[in-house]
């Protein structure tokens, strides 16, 4: 049972978030061949359809943990019922994906167990029996292997996008799966969560994109916007921009990237005539494949960048459009 | 109402930062430092608060003695008294042993809210606030926006993913983490410069605190620091923009299999 990896899954209007499936690819591999069990753990007022769909993603284990008191998420509830989960399964590691619920709640869960939680991290390295985990300082200008002190269980999120969905290792049999009886008497929870809603200019949600063109300012013109529209045409993109152009209104701000925007991590994004700041890297370095067109071959977006072309996006762009339709429609 | 905020210093943004010999910390010598941002917006609606509501503001700073500058500036801003956690025993904590030093001070407070920013510019924790809350039994709220204060209750305004918000409410006493940009902050004035000499200012160590070794005792330790590696094996395309466009489409295509 000690060896034992709980992964927790988030859900949101009713369906499993790409973190959730994030989170649990980060726990197969830090299984790895050990035969280390991997155990979900789902909360809410009625997860059984969510739980069926874990228990086809190679888990041994599907805990679920169902109250009245847990149809809406508030850091007390989910603190009090997952203590009460890892207090009786004792597992090693408890892995999340560092979403903003799990900020709002994972510190204050390993605290009410006195542990620690390693927050948003790229991922892991194993030297023999030790286990570090990388995480970013200084807001990116450096990386740090940590470690964890005193007894499990170890609490740890991962960035967006550090792992990939498309990763996980589907069991060839359903796990099974248990309900937890727990005890979260209605006054425990203190904070009461209203609706849900977004601000009239907010209301684009990146996250999901599976393909981004994003644009720098290198565009320099809003006229030239639409050359980069036209590519995002092309490929059934979503467009997205760093801060300078969403703050000179060529783009509504719901569609910046980066730390003060949105954190994606689409399958290809494609940055145009962007310099790759770290404020802007931090948003975007989870995607899977990038293509940079940058007119400058040092510029720092060129260091995450997947396939690289150094020159004019004003003429690579063109031919891009037409080559993707082509291939397209062939 | 009765606020404490917790305000920490940071290196500045602009500072050339570089390790030091054992590559475990930075070289703290010859930087500048500064009051870490969302603090700064912490510490503004903190005041707007005391301004509508009366009250007092207290500053809270874990920090070595140059940390004091902080706490100057908050004074000088209209915070009403300081109190500085200073001890050798505070050195370099992770955020568990940060947030048992603040319990261990704000509780002798008894404190209707506590506000902090929502996370570091150097640790980057994003935690410190919301272990304070499990430490003191307070409820809290997260990456807050807004805050809207009346006859010993809040309603809050937290940022969600992808532009989405909702607002919580909840009883006093409470912890918030306030996110960058909920406020203008303001630029302390002369006046307020002047008056900051004879405000209160309290020094505690780990023994006013009755802390020990053992409370403060890490759960994680960063073992080394270094400069992020490359993440990727930049494969740069050539030619005229039409053989760049058809190369770059078969690649992903065949072999990034994107589209």
């Amino acid at each position: 049972m000690a060896e034992e990896i709980l992964v927790y899954a988030e859900h949101q209007e009713g369906r499993l978030a790409r973190p959730t499936w994030e989170a649990v690819a980060a726990a197969q591999q830090l299984a790895g061949a050990s035969g280390t069990a991997c155990a979900a753990v789902i909360l809410g007022d009625n997860v059984s359809d969510l739980a069926g769909e874990l228990a086809g993603a190679g888990l041994q284990e599907v805990l679920t943990v169902e109250s009245p008191q847990l149809a809406q998420y508030t850091p007390d509830g989910w603190s009090l019922a997952l203590r009460q989960v890892i207090e009786r399964r004792q597992p090693r590691f408890v892995v999340f994906s560092h979403t903003y619920q799990v900020r709002d709640f994972a510190p204050r869960l390993a605290a009410s167990l006195d542990r620690g939680l390693v927050g948003d991290s790229l991922g892991y390295r194993r030297e023999g029996e030790r286990t570090f985990f990388v995480r970013q300082i200084f807001q990116g200008k450096f990386s740090a292997d940590v470690e964890f002190r005193g007894e499990p269980p170890y609490f740890v999120s991962f960035q967006a996008g550090a792992f990939r969905e498309d990763s996980v290792q589907r069991g060839q049999s359903q796990a099974t799966i248990t309900p937890m009886e727990i005890n979260v008497p209605p006054e425990s929870i203190r904070t009461r969560p209203q609706e849900k809603f977004r601000e009239a200019k907010q209301a684009v949600d990146l996250s999901q994109a599976e393909i981004i063109v994003a644009v720098g300012r290198g565009i320099r013109k809003p006229e030239n916007m639409e050359l980069a529209q036209k590519l995002a045409e092309a490929l059934g993109a979503e467009i997205g921009a760093s801060r300078p152009i969403c703050d000179s209104g060529w783009l509504p701000m719901d569609r910046q990237i980066g730390s003060s925007g949105q954190t994606v991590a689409p399958k290809l994004y494609i940055a145009l005539g962007i310099s790759g700041a770290i404020q802007h890297q931090v948003g975007m370095k989870g995607s899977r494949t990038v293509v940079a067109v940058n007119k400058d071959r040092e510029a720092p977006i060129f260091d995450i960048a997947t396939y690289g072309i150094a020159g004019d996006l004003f003429e690579v762009v063109p031919a891009l459009i037409e080559e993707i339709r082509k291939a397209k429609s062939g | 109402m009765k606020i404490v905020v917790c305000l920490k210093q940071v290196p500045s943004h602009d500072a050339n930062l570089r390790l030091n010999t054992a590559s475990t910390w930075i070289e703290e010598a010859d930087i500048g430092f500064e009051v870490n941002e969302p603090d700064v917006y912490a510490l503004e609606e903190a005041l707007r608060l005391k301004e509508k509501l009366g009250g007092e503001v207290i500053v809270c700073t874990l920090g070595p003695a140059r940390a004091g500058q902080a706490i100057k500036e908050a004074l000088a801003k209209g915070a009403d008294r300081a109190l500085h956690l200073d001890d050798d025993a505070f050195e370099n904590l992770d955020a568990h042993g940060t947030a048992r030093v603040l319990a261990a001070a704000v509780r002798r407070e008894n404190p209707d809210l506590v506000l902090t920013g929502l996370q570091s510019d150097d640790f980057g924790f994003a935690q410190t606030g919301v272990i304070l809350a499990e430490m003191l039994t307070l409820p809290h709220s997260t990456i807050v926006m807004e805050i809207q204060a009346e006859d010993g209750h809040l309603k809050v305004k937290r940022e969600l993913e992808g532009g989405w918000f909702q607002w919580i409410e909840m009883p006093l006493p409470a912890l918030l983490t306030i996110q960058s940009g909920i406020n203008k902050p303001r630029y302390a004035s002369l006046k307020g410069i002047m008056a900051a000499k004879n405000k209160p200012l309290q020094k505690l160590a780990a023994q006013d605190l009755e802390l020990d070794a053992e409370a403060l005792k890490p759960r994680q330790v960063i073992s080394r620091m270094y400069v992020p590696q490359k993440t990727a094996q930049t494969e740069f395309i050539e030619g005229s923009p039409r053989e760049i466009a058809e190369r770059l489409v078969d690649r992903l295509k065949n072999e990034a299999r994107v589209i």
